[in-house]
C-alpha cells in the first residue's frame, strides 16, 4: 500500500486549464471522495493520478511504501469488459492467474458466471466484474471513476456496501469519483469538491461505520451540497 | 425464440437455388431454351461426368484452385502485414498510407496488359494478379480494424498492466477481427474474378482454359461447366470463410450458433 502526494498540480489541454494547484496529500489506506459539478476535472485528476496523463505543472509522488505505478488499477465508468473473452478471462489479465481471477470473482458473487460472455451479463453484473478485475491483481491503490453512475438505486447501494467491505477487509488507498454526495458522505473518511479545477473544500467525515443516515450524516451532506452549487 | 424458427433450418439458404435449376432444366426439356443456346442442367452433368472419367476435370480444377490459394496466401500476407504496420506504428502509416490509396484506386485487371507483358501467360502472371486483387481489400479492412479498436479498452489495457504483446494479441488484433474477415470474404470474391479473367484471357490449363477450347468447338455444355465450376468453388470459400466468421467471432452474438 501507499499514498499520493499532489504538490501544486496543474493540468492543461492545450489552453484549457482543467486541473490548478492541486494540493493534496492522501495517506495510504485511506478513502477519499471526489465531488463536483460535471467537466470540473474529476476524471483528469484520477488519470493524473493513474499516471495516464502527465501533470502540466508541480508534482505527483507515490508516498508510504513501496509505490509502483503498476499497483494503481482503475475502476471506470464503463464497464470496459473485453466483449471477446469470457468473465474468467476478463478477471485474468496483466498477470492474474485463474486461480486469484476466481477468488476474485467469487467475492463479488459471480464465479458461477465464469464461463458466460459479458454481453450476457446486467449492467450490474458487468460492473461487479468489473470490480472483481479490479481487486484480482491485488492494487495498491484502487481508482474509481464514477463506476456506479449507471446503475439503479437498488443495485448501486449493494456495490456500496461490497466496496466498502472489500477496502476494509484487503485495506489498498481508494479514491472515489462521484457526482452523487451521499454515496461519498457513506464511503469515504474525506470528501474534497472540486470546482473550476481547484479544490473548493476538503472535508474529513468521521462517523461510524457502517454509517446510517443521521443527522451528521446529513449535516456532512448539505455542508458538501452547499459548497458545490454554491461555488 | 431466435432458435425454433423455421428459416433458421440449415438447408433453408438452398432452396432458391435449387428451384432455379429444376426450372431451367424443365424449361429446356420443353425446348422454350434451345439446348445451343443454353444446355440443361441434366447435359451440364454430364458433360461434368465426361470429363471426370478422363480426369481432365480434377486437372483444370486442381490447377485453378492452386493459383487462387497461392495468390490469396502471397497478396493476403502482403495486405494483412502492411495493415499490421501502418494500424500499429503511425510512422509507417505516415510513410505508406497515402500511397497505397493511390495505387488502390487503379482495377487491378487493368494492368492485365502490363502484367503479360512482364510475366507472359504462365503461372507467376496470373498469381501476381490475383495477388494484386486481394492486397488491397485485406489491407483496408485489417487497417481500418486496428484503427477503430476501442481506445478505452486499450487504455484498460495498460492500466491493468498488460504488456505490448499483451495489448496486441488480447485487445488490438482480436478486435480487428471482424474487419479482417469482412476483408477476407471480400478478398475471396475477388480472387475468383481475376482468375476467371486471367485464365480466359492466356492460360494451357485450368478452369479458364476449359472454358476458351469449349467455345472454340462450341461445346455449350462444357462452357456451362465451367461457369458452373466457378460458382461452386466461389461459394465454397465463400463457405470457409464463414466458418472462419463463427469460429473467431462466436464471442458476438450475431455470429452464435442459431
Ligand atoms: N484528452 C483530453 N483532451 C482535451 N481536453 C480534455 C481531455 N480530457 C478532458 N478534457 C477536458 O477537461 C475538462 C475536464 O474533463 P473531465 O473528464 O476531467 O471532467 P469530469 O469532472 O470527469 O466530468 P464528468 O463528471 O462529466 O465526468 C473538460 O473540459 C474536458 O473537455
Ligand atoms: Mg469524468
Amino acid at each position: 500500500m501507499f499514498g499520493i502526494e499532489l504538490k501544486k498540480v496543474g493540468k492543461s489541454f492545450g489552453d484549457n486549464e482543467v486541473l490548478r494547484d492541486i494540493n493534496v496529500s492522501i495517506p495510504k489506506g485511506s478513502f477519499t471522495a471526489i465531488v463536483g459539478k460535471s467537466g470540473c476535472g474529476k476524471s483528469t485528476l484520477l488519470r493524473v493520478i493513474a499516471g495516464l496523463e502527465d501533470v502540466t505543472s508541480g508534482s505527483l509522488a507515490y508516498t508510504d511504501g513501496e509505490a509502483k505505478k503498476s499497483n494503481i488499477r482503475i475502476m471506470f465508468q464503463d464497464d470496459r469488459l473485453i466483449p471477446w473473452k469470457s468473465i474468467l478471462k476478463n478477471v485474468a489479465i496483466g498477470g492474474v492467474d485463474k486461480k486469484e481471477a476466481e477468488e476474485a470473482l467469487e467475492k463479488v458473487g459471480l464465479n458461477g458466471k465464469k464461463d458466460a460472455w459479458p454481453d450476457e451479463l446486467s449492467g450490474g453484473q458487468k460492473q461487479r466484474v468489473a470490480l472483481a478485475r479490479a481487486l484480482a491483481s491485488k492494487p495498491d491503490v484502487l481508482l474509481f471513476d464514477e463506476p456506479l453512475g449507471a446503475l439503479d438505486a437498488l443495485t448501486r447501494m449493494e456495490m456500496q456496501h461490497l466496496i466498502e467491505e472489500l477496502w476494509q477487509e484487503q485495506n489498498f488507498t481508494s479514491i472515489l469519483v462521484t457526482h452523487d454526495v451521499s454515496e461519498a458522505v457513506h464511503l469515504a473518511d474525506r470528501v474534497i469538491v472540486l470546482d473550476e479545477g481547484g479544490i473548493q473544500l476538503d472535508q474529513e467525515i468521521d462517523l461510524q461505520r457502517p454509517r446510517e443516515r443521521d443527522e451528521r450524516f446529513t449535516s456532512y451532506e448539505k455542508k458538501i451540497l452547499d459548497k458545490i452549487v454554491g461555488g | 425464440m431466435k432458435k425454433n424458427k423455421w428459416y433458421n433450418n440449415q438447408l433453408f439458404p438452398w432452396l432458391l437455388p435449387i428451384v432455379i435449376v429444376i426450372l431451367w432444366q424443365v424449361l429446356g426439356q420443353l425446348n422454350l431454351i434451345k439446348s445451343t443456346m443454353l444446355p440443361t442442367p441434366i447435359e451440364v452433368v454430364e458433360a461434368g461426368i465426361r470429363l471426370f472419367q478422363t480426369g481432365e476435370l480434377q486437372e483444370h480444377v486442381y490447377i485453378s484452385t492452386e493459383r487462387a490459394v497461392i495468390g490469396f496466401a502471397i497478396g493476403g500476407a502482403v495486405g494483412f502485414l502492411l495493415g499490421l504496420f501502418n494500424g500499429t506504428v503511425l510512422f509507417f502509416e505516415k510513410l505508406t498510407d497515402t500511397s497505397i490509396q493511390m495505387i488502390r484506386t487503379i482495377p487491378h485487371l487493368a494492368l492485365i496488359p502490363l502484367v503479360i507483358l512482364w510475366f507472359g501467360i504462365g503461372e507467376s502472371a496470373k498469381i501476381f494478379l490475383v495477388a494484386v486483387g486481394v492486397m488491397f481489400p485485406i489491407y483496408i479492412n485489417t487497417f481500418s480494424g486496428i484503427k477503430n479498436v476501442d481506445r478505452k479498452l486499450i487504455e484498460m489495457g495498460k492500466v491493468y498492466g498488460m504488456s505490448k504483446w499483451q495489448l496486441f494479441t488480447n485487445i488490438i488484433l482480436p478486435g480487428a477481427m471482424p474487419n479482417i474477415l469482412v476483408g477476407i470474404r471480400y478478398a475471396l470474391g475477388v480472387t475468383w474474378i481475376s482468375l476467371i479473367v486471367a485464365e480466359t484471357i492466356g492460360a494451357d490449363a485450368g478452369i479458364g482454359y476449359m472454358a476458351t477450347t469449349a467455345r472454340e468447338f462450341m461445346q455449350m455444355d462444357i462452357v456451362v461447366l465451367t461457369i458452373v465450376l466457378y460458382a461452386i468453388l466461389g461459394k465454397l470459400s465463400d463457405f470457409i470463410a464463414k466458418v472462419c466468421e463463427r469460429r473467431f467471432l462466436k464471442w458476438n452474438p450475431a455470429y452464435r450458433k442459431h
